[in-house]
């Protein structure tokens, strides 16, 4: 395991363009050898397969450490989501400008409070 | 025949009792320490859930200060958007994966690995760039706060599957691998136990038989010393006389 978790380094983004914007400016952004980016910016146009298709990509990678996938976007992926249980990358649903965070619909925070037991 | 439940296909022989006694010995090792494993990474595990459900209210705090000031950069300099989408070329924010060992269990830590860039530099150059600088540092403090959580969270995934593989041996060796030792056990004892019985019974056998033998053996002799006697005076009498042997007719000697 340790060789596999010391080449991710990268933090990936599946959002919206603000959220985008935001993330690329403190440095995140990187555009790999085959002209991948690790980002995807979603609009109200972008098709529920495109977003599965990168999260798919971004999830198969392994050079990424982190996923982070704003809220609402996850919600129109959500079974994925929810069947997405692997440790690497690890999958962050981050809340949005337009979107604030609710705790309840967090595929994590589920889990977590399930076994809380309540 | 006692040892109903499922047992291992053994033959009754002292060596495999005292084999399958080991053997259940190291499965009740195993099991405490497995168990004492399984405290272990339980408790860790909720601490580590407390934190992680904390962080999560805390990014929400965050990711909203952070859309605030991006905000405010675009108030003041316009969409920019496309603009930083078009310069990401190589990430000066990554992370470095450290490893924690928490009994036996392998968990990675994130740990911000921060290049100092030059990119974007000329964002915003024409007005705003205070607000764009301003909205990196805020930005950069988010995606901390977020590593952070990303390496609670893998622990958290790692730690729960870990426990749950823990729980299974645990009960694996509680509820099946202990009783069938001990029924295999059990099983032995009794067909040892019965063999001794039938050495036993066998023994008192041969010595019944053997008693009934020699009681026959003492009352033929008796009888027979009871008529040979006279006929050994009547040899006597005559000793010197070397008459015919031929003549009188010995009895019969029975054996």
């Amino acid at each position: 395991m340790s060789s596999s978790t010391k080449n991710r380094t990268l933090l990936a983004v599946i959002g919206d363009e603000d959220s985008i914007t935001g993330l690329l400016l403190a440095g995140i952004g990187h555009i790999n050898e085959n002209q991948k980016k690790n980002f995807l910016v979603v609009d109200a146009k972008t098709q529920v397969s495109t977003i599965e298709a990168a999260f798919q990509e971004f999830t198969e990678r392994k050079d990424i450490a982190i996923l982070l996938i704003n809220q609402h976007i996850a919600e129109k992926i959500r079974p994925t989501v929810d069947r997405y249980q692997q440790a690497f990358p690890a999958l962050l649903e981050i809340p949005s400008k337009d979107h604030p965070y609710d705790p309840s619909k967090d595929s994590v925070l589920k889990r977590v409070q399930k076994l809380f037991g309540e | 025949m006692s040892g109903t439940g499922a047992r291992e296909n053994v033959f009754a022989t002292r060596m495999a009792l005292t084999n399958t006694k080991l053997r259940l010995k190291g499965a009740q090792t195993g099991h405490s320490l497995l168990a004492k494993k399984r405290d272990a990474l339980t408790t860790r595990f909720r601490a580590i859930l407390k934190k992680v459900d904390e962080a999560k209210r805390k990014m929400g705090r965050v990711m909203q200060l952070a859309s605030f000031s991006m905000a405010e950069v675009t108030y003041a300099t316009g969409d920019i958007s496309y603009l930083v989408q078009e310069q990401a070329k190589q990430a000066a924010f990554r992370v470095k994966a450290k490893q924690e060992n928490v009994s036996g269990v392998i968990l990675p830590a994130f740990e911000v690995d921060r290049v100092a860039g030059s990119d974007f530099n000329l964002t915003g150059l024409g007005r705003g760039g205070q607000q764009v600088l301003r909205a990196k540092e805020v930005y950069a403090k988010a995606i901390e706060t977020l590593v952070d959580l990303a390496s609670l969270q893998t622990a958290f995934t790692i730690l729960d599957e870990v426990i749950r593989a823990t729980n299974r041996r645990v009960n694996a060796i509680e509820h099946v691998v202990i009783p069938r030792l001990d029924n295999t056990i059990k099983y032995i004892m009794s067909e040892l136990d019965e063999m001794d019985r039938e050495e036993f019974f066998r023994l008192k056998k041969v010595q019944g038989k053997k008693k009934r033998d020699t009681a026959a053996r003492d009352a033929e002799a008796a009888a027979l010393s009871e008529r040979t006697p006279p006929e050994f005076e009547e040899f006597g009498g005559d000793g010197e006389g070397t008459g015919d042997l031929l003549s009188s007719k010995d009895a019969d000697v029975i054996f």
